[in-house]
């Protein structure tokens, strides 16, 4: 039941899987609350076949945030709906890989059981509120739903508990909106109601995709304040899936990078933002333009993500890169820890680059 | 800033919201011919190219399915001044809904203006039609927003970049454009052999490059951006921002940089305006706004914006803003930021406050002497240049 | 593709990127044209609808070839004779030869179905285009006219022209595409008034198109494959209700060959001679099916989402 994260090398397929090692682990080395292992996802649409995830590691602790930081095509949101089971299937299908949660496989569940994980154990917040929630539902029926088809609660109970979340994640004057229907509240408020359905059942972990990228930015911060707090308050794990380096900043405790199916670094936040220990993470740092000062010639990385039906040999990203070699165009760079010169282990990191000494210390 | 570069002459506009922009210059044109012509005259760098004054936009409210009657208006934008000057970008940021698309729809005029003027080399393009207005398009074109609609899937991209050929066949002779064409391409990166695609076979990037050569076609002076890159990933968002800056000096153009991402809008822009519910906030150079903000307005949207540097997130200080932004067709009286003020008092409700140099910092050499619409205006530093 | 474009749930999350623009031109990139030729052919259904529509109208075309007998001629000595080696499909109650008929009947069949969508496809995409362009009265006055079409019956109108034109061809056709053209009006009005908020449409007026150009090449060429594929499937529909008017007695001359005759001949035999019903109603059946087959191939060949 309990694992202690190892790291357990799989010559097989000159796939190596990796453990993230947990930034702050449990004193009692318990098993993080959510473990991705291996992960593989396919899309098979007509004769073609998308490896949209290719051997994903990463691990959550409760209490802990988490932030998968990839552009579109990264397998980024396809490997959370592999974890909360929404995966559309066919054409999706999870090729290989394990994701214990609690302890357990829950790839190996049957369906019933996994729906009863979702909205109680683990739940999820998308980016776009008013496609996510019911249009023809007032929002405190939605809401209210949640306690009537998990615990049995009565209307009457359930529209006063609908009360209480919307107050939670302060709703102004809750008591009088319950009944109103989702068009009838601004981008930011859907949002907040969206986060108040997820938090419904005290799940112990929430997946955030996206959840502030189509907000106003005054709104982002009062949306992604509060799902901080609440996380804390409830002790949650959170995985928060972006593209924004700045939202990351902002709150994440640790960061995994993705980039055609695959992590290409992991790193606790300060450390990666102060120093890369893959070229891509340092391309799209340095590609950012600042507000604190005005700069130069913003630097670009060159060429395009790629075909994710014909993902280049090697290092995906080798056409990107500037520090490209042979090796990289031929082999599949391994992800692996990440040490000072001296040899000193950085806790938390790895990085999936044949020169990632270079790219750190260089 | 904004010394009067010449002596007004007698038309000049009345009741003017903003006392500090340039003096209008306009120019008398007798016929059509004329006019053409002096759109067509080249405009001399640091001259203001064009000249916005006291632009409305309302867009009415119906009720009513074969009798339509008016019920209100959404106020998308309501007064609002500005000049651009010849060479320079200035960029125009706020959040959804403050008007700052519109306010590109209406110097493209593809929408009609309520009221107001637009000047370019003195002529009010509002009021121009046939081929005056013709030849005030020739000279400001327009980039747009989602590659995924702006360009029409039906057409080849040489049909897509050669149709301001077919439109101004002036500009150039028939057999000439195929190789007009495959130059844009080049221009802006894209492999000219690429002439008879069509642009679902482009990813958002490439495709935002033929946007921008279609703009370019016609050798314009001015390109109006409304949110050039916001559609595209983080990655290609810097080449296509390097792309914009290399033409600008290739080509000696004039921009209007729309977007909401604070940190994009302050790389690129010589002047930065901020709107907010259909007016402008605040204005001046990247430096006197990102730096030294006055109005509250600029001041909460700059603390808001995460940066990504994880040092920042303890001793940034935050203002978070409460509430949402009122709807424009019934924005609150006086200032209308005042219902999300920290700072509001009674004046706030009572008087719109004018866009104009603060009082207290009238004739002061600070960098914080820029115009901001607050009846309360204050420096402060939110984004930790110091 | 891009994150903002896309949203969560999609699974074209992992949809095809194009690859690099140094790494590219080696591949040749297929055409938009081959690209839908591709998609229609590898869709079976879409190519047996497709086979099905050519054979009509190769049986159409070449009916005096084909047909062992006059359709016309009455053999009274040889009445309701069932299938057999002289008739293969049997004859009716005046001693017709029935398989002629069936074929013969295939060129009303093919002719009314497409002229009559032809005609409704004209008045629709003409008026519906008015409409969504101008929007304003025009459009008020437009979209009420469809509604009152509409909602008007078809039989009850056919009945009417037919009052005033008399029986036969022409009449099916115009009572048809009377009552059929609001449908395109309001389909194409609707992806006009979509295409109209395109960007590139926006682009086009900003580079000072006129309005003549506007709609000839971005708007109409943008809305008019849901109609054409729409109007596809409606051929079948369209002969059905061909053949429902000629059985109702209010189609074409019950003396023409043609389905709705034979079938509205054979209902008086029901249960005694099957034949002479059966076989015009598979005829109907399977051209109906044909088109609607050929329809949605087209639509998913061209719908440009899946692109």
């Amino acid at each position: 039941m309990s694992r202690t994260p190892v790291t357990k090398h799989d010559e097989g397929d000159g796939m190596t899987s990796l453990e993230m090692a947990p930034t702050n682990a449990g004193a009692d080395g318990a098993a993080p609350l959510l473990e991705v292992r291996d992960l593989h996802v396919e899309f098979a649409v007509r004769d073609s076949v998308t490896k949209a995830v290719n051997g994903v590691n990463y691990s959550v602790n409760a209490g802990e945030t988490l932030a998968v930081l990839g552009e579109s095509g990264s397998g980024k949101s396809v490997t959370a709906q592999a974890i909360m089971g929404i995966l559309d299937s066919p054409p999706g299908r999870i090729a290989k890989g394990e994701i214990f949660f609690q302890g357990q496989d829950i790839l190996r569940l049957p369906e019933n059981e996994r729906r009863k994980l979702r909205g109680a154990k683990m739940a999820m917040i998308f980016q776009d509120a008013l496609s996510s929630l019911n249009p023809v539902l007032s929002v405190g029926f939605q809401l209210g739903e949640m306690f009537r088809a998990h615990q049995g609660m009565s209307r009457k109970d359930a529209k006063a508990k609908a009360i209480e979340l919307m107050d939670r994640v302060r709703i102004p004057a809750a008591a009088q909106r319950v009944g109103d229907y989702p068009h009838q509240f601004s981008g930011g408020m859907r949002q907040r109601i969206m986060i108040a359905m997820a938090l419904a059942l005290e799940p112990d972990l929430i997946i955030a995709d996206e959840p502030t990228t189509a907000l106003d930015v005054t709104v982002q911060a009062q949306v992604m304040d509060l799902l901080a707090e609440l996380q804390r308050e409830y002790n949650m794990g959170l995985i928060l899936i972006t593209h924004d380096l700045g939202v990351v900043a902002d709150v994440a405790d640790k960061i995994a990078v993705m980039y055609a199916g695959r992590i290409v670094e992991t790193a606790p936040v300060h450390e990666l933002y102060k120093r890369p220990a893959h070229p891509y993470t340092k391309g799209l740092l340095e590609s950012i333009p600042r507000l604190d000062h005005k700069g130069q010639e913003l630097y670009a990385i060159k060429g395009l993500p790629p075909n994710l039906q014909a993902i280049p040999p090697g290092c995906a990203f080798n056409p990107r890169c500037t520090m490209a070699q042979d090796v990289c165009r031929t082999d599949v760079p391994p992800l692996v820890p990440v040490t000072e010169l001296d040899g000193t282990e950085l806790p938390g990191r790895h990085s999936a680059c044949h020169f990632w000494k270079e790219t750190i210390h260089g | 800033m904004a010394e009067p570069t010449k002596l007004a002459k007698d038309d000049e506009p009345k009741d003017d919201a903003t006392p500090n922009v340039s003096k209008v210059e306009t120019v008398k044109v007798a016929s059509e011919e004329e006019a053409v012509e002096v759109l067509d005259a080249p405009a001399q760098r640091g001259e203001p190219v064009l000249q916005v004054r006291n632009l409305v936009k309302h867009f009415p409210l119906t009720q009513g399915i074969l009798f339509k009657k008016q019920i209100g208006a959404v106020k998308a934008v309501d007064g609002i001044s500005f000049d651009l000057y010849q060479g320079e970008t200035l960029g125009i940021v706020g959040e959804s809904g403050c008007g700052k698309s519109t306010v590109a729809k209406l110097l493209m005029n593809l929408e009609q203006a309520t009221a107001g003027e637009i000047f370019y080399k003195g002529q009010d393009i509002t009021k121009l039609s046939g081929r005056a207005l013709k030849a005030v398009r020739r000279n400001i074109q327009m980039v747009f927003q989602d590659p995924y609609t702006s360009l029409n899937p039906r057409m080849t991209v040489g049909d897509i970049i050669g149709e301001p050929f077919d439109i101004h066949p002036e500009v150039a002779p028939k057999g000439d454009r195929r190789r007009r064409v495959q130059e844009l391409l080049d221009v802006v990166g894209l492999n000219p052999e690429y002439i008879n695609r069509y642009p679902h076979q482009f990813s958002g990037g490439q495709r935002q490059r033929i946007g921008i050569a279609r703009g370019l076609a016609l050798n314009p002076e001015i390109i109006i951006c409304d949110e050039p890159v916001s559609a595209l990933d983080v990655s290609v968002q810097a080449q296509v921002i390097n792309l914009m800056e290399r033409l600008q000096d290739e080509f000696n153009l004039s921009y209007i940089f729309i977007a909401h991402d604070l940190s994009i809008v302050r790389h690129i822009s010589d002047r930065v305006g901020v709107m907010y519910l259909g007016k402008m906030a605040e204005i001046g150079t990247d430096q006197q706004i990102y730096d030294h903000p006055t109005h509250p307005y600029t001041q909460a949207l700059l603390s808001a914006v995460p940066v990504p540097d994880p040092d920042a997130r303890d001793h940034r200080e935050r203002i978070i803003l409460t509430g949402d932004v009122p709807s424009p067709a019934n924005p609150p009286s006086g200032c209308r930021f005042r219902t999300r003020c920290w700072k509001a008092e009674d004046k706030c409700a009572k008087e719109v406050p004018l866009l104009a140099v603060p009082e207290r910092f009238k004739g002061v050499d600070t960098p914080a002497a820029h115009e901001s619409a607050c009846h309360f205006a204050e420096e402060k530093d939110v984004v930790g240049a110091a | 593709m891009t994150e903002l474009v896309s949203g969560t749930g999609e699974p074209t999350a992992a949809g095809p990127v194009p690859a690099a623009p140094g790494a590219e031109p080696s591949v040749a990139r297929v055409s938009q044209w081959t690209d839908i030729r591709h998609r229609f052919f590898a869709n079976k259904l879409a190519v047996v609808g497709l086979v099905i529509i050519f054979l009509l109208v190769l049986v159409a075309l070449f009916a005096p070839l084909l047909a062992p007998h006059d359709p016309l001629k009455q053999d009274l000595t040889q009445t309701l004779q069932s299938p057999g080696s002289a008739h293969w499909l049997g004859t009716d109650a005046l001693g017709r030869d029935q398989l002629s008929r069936l074929i013969y009947g295939s060129r009303i069949a093919v002719i009314v179905g497409l002229a009559s969508i032809l005609v409704a496809v004209v008045i629709g995409v003409a008026l519906g285009a008015l409409a969504g362009y101008y929007g304003r009265w025009v459009d008020t006055v437009i979209m009420r006219v469809a509604d009152v079409f509409f909602a008007f019956p078809l039989l009850i109108g056919a009945i009417v022209i037919i009052l005033l034109m008399g029986r036969g061809v022409l009449p099916v056709v115009l009572s048809l595409a009377i009552f059929s053209w609001a449908t395109f009006a309001r389909l194409l009005r609707s992806q006009v008034l979509s295409v109209r908020e395109m960007d590139y449409v926006h682009a086009a007026k900003a580079l000072g198109a006129g309005q003549g150009r506007i709609i000839r090449k971005h708007i109409l060429p943008n809305s008019l494959t849901s109609v054409l594929v729409y109007a596809t499937s409606n051929v079948g529909i369209a002969i059905v209700a061909e053949a429902s008017l000629s059985y109702l007695g209010v189609g074409v001359d019950p003396e023409v060959a043609e389905w709705g005759n034979m079938i509205s001949a054979g209902r008086n035999f029901m249960g005694v001679k099957d034949f002479m019903w059966t076989y015009p109603s598979l005829a109907i059946v399977i051209t109906a099916l044909g088109f609607i087959l050929l329809g949605n191939g087209l639509r998913d060949a061209l719908d440009p989402k899946m692109r």
